[in-house]
């Protein structure tokens, strides 16, 4: 079984044969895709009830918290790649990694972004600076340093191997993220569905959320492959099965 | 594995362990500012500044929220439960302010330890539910998740 999955693990991580499989791959997570955002749109906009406090405004929630999960989501699959880079010194992984920083720098600000509108009619402000809205900051600047540190340094590899340091750094704000609200007196409320506890939100609330957020999730898979393709053959240029894939 | 992946591993291992120790110990010290805001309790026992504004965050207690005069201003108490503050604000309030809801207020102290307010939020507790769904649970006297914690 192990040694299946190392030989898997060593396949996977050639380009040639990423490339293909993600190529394979698209359509049917574009479909996906495509189904489940559409059920989750209508399940939070159409569906679900409005909510006894905050009345139509809190269907922002279906955006931002699938939003403020895919962040941390992508930030540790960044790490993840990290370790693999400076580890295995695998060159799937590099690639993985780079992709995934502006996607993820994308998910923090769409997540800091509806939050802010969101904050304005309900807590009364746009901003404050508490420890949940702090530390999500910080997780944006760190997904721009990433994105920065990887394009100052020409020799791809070496980049690689710096920012997958600064990735596997920047780790620890993942739980200081998901704690803040436990750990600190903050504005931002608690946890309402990642958490020990039953859900505290109806379940006909519930099912658009959990929807929106695996269609997040599987746009996340779909903006990578297609970076991921396109960095690849930006990258293999000079080998033989990009100059095959060009001829045919 | 080869020794020289794990060499390579144990190292990342140990440089997160020693960054997250190096960050908690941060975190613990700056403990007190990261603190958004004190509760009534907190200035009871004289832990808020004097002279300079600070949050104070809590729950509204029902009945005590009373308009004088014409303007704007509003008197209420804020409680954790413990401790109670009396609160004067002008201004508009938030759509979410209301008896029983947890709030957080920036302004200070005066010499008569009334709270003196310059902007007043609402804090969001993290239950969701229809309005029906309330009601219910209203009626049957069940008390919410989470609601006892207060804020």
């Amino acid at each position: 079984m192990f040694k299946w999955f190392v030989k898997w693990f060593h396949r996977f991580g050639s380009p040639p044969y990423f490339y293909r499989l993600a190529g394979l791959w698209l359509p049917w997570l574009t479909g996906l895709f495509t189904i489940l955002l559409i059920g989750g749109l209508y399940g939070g906009l159409v569906l679900a009830p409005t909510d006894y406090q905050q009345g139509e405004s809190y269907r922002i929630i279906f955006v931002h918290v699938p939003a403020a999960w895919m962040s941390m989501f992508i930030y540790m699959v960044m790490a993840t790649c990290g370790i693999v880079v400076l580890v295995w010194r695998m060159k799937l992984a590099e690639v993985v990694l780079s992709c995934a920083a502006p996607i993820g720098a994308s998910f923090t600000f769409l997540a800091l972004i509806t939050g802010s509108l969101w904050g304005k009619p309900m807590w009364g402000t746009y901003w404050v600076w508490d420890a949940r809205l702090t530390s999500e900051l910080i997780l944006l600047f760190l997904y721009l340093g990433v994105i920065g540190l990887y394009g100052a340094i020409d020799d791809k590899r070496v980049a690689a191997r710096a920012v997958a340091i600064l990735a596997i750094v920047g780790m620890v704000n993942i739980p200081i993220i998901h704690y803040s609200v436990e750990w600190w007196n903050s504005l931002h409320q608690g946890a309402t569905v990642t958490k020990f506890d039953k859900p505290s939100i109806a379940w006909s609330m519930l099912w658009p959320l959990l929807v929106m957020a695996l269609a997040f999730k599987v746009y996340f898979v779909i903006s990578l492959f297609q970076r991921v393709r396109a960095e690849l053959l930006h990258r293999e240029r000079n080998t033989r099965w990009v100059e095959e894939l060009v001829k045919s | 594995m080869t020794p020289a992946r794990k060499k390579r591993l144990s190292l990342i291992i140990l440089m997160v362990v020693g960054v997250s120790v190096g960050v908690g110990f941060a975190l613990k010290a700056l403990n007190e500012n990261i603190m958004f805001f004190f509760s009534p309790a907190d200035i009871q026992a004289g832990k808020a500044p004097e002279n300079k504004d600070f949050r104070v965050g809590g729950l509204v207690v029902e009945g005590t929220v009373a308009r004088p005069g014409e303007g704007l201003t509003v008197e209420f108490d804020l409680t954790d439960n413990d401790s109670i503050v009396k609160v004067k604000y002008t201004g508009i309030l938030p759509d979410l302010f209301r008896e029983g809801q947890g709030i957080i207020a920036n302004g200070r102290l005066n010499a008569s330890g009334e709270f003196i307010a310059s902007e007043v939020l609402a804090k969001h507790d993290e239950n969701y539910m229809p309005p029906e769904v309330m009601d219910a649970m209203k009626k049957s006297g069940q008390k919410m998740p989470g609601m006892s914690k207060g804020i």
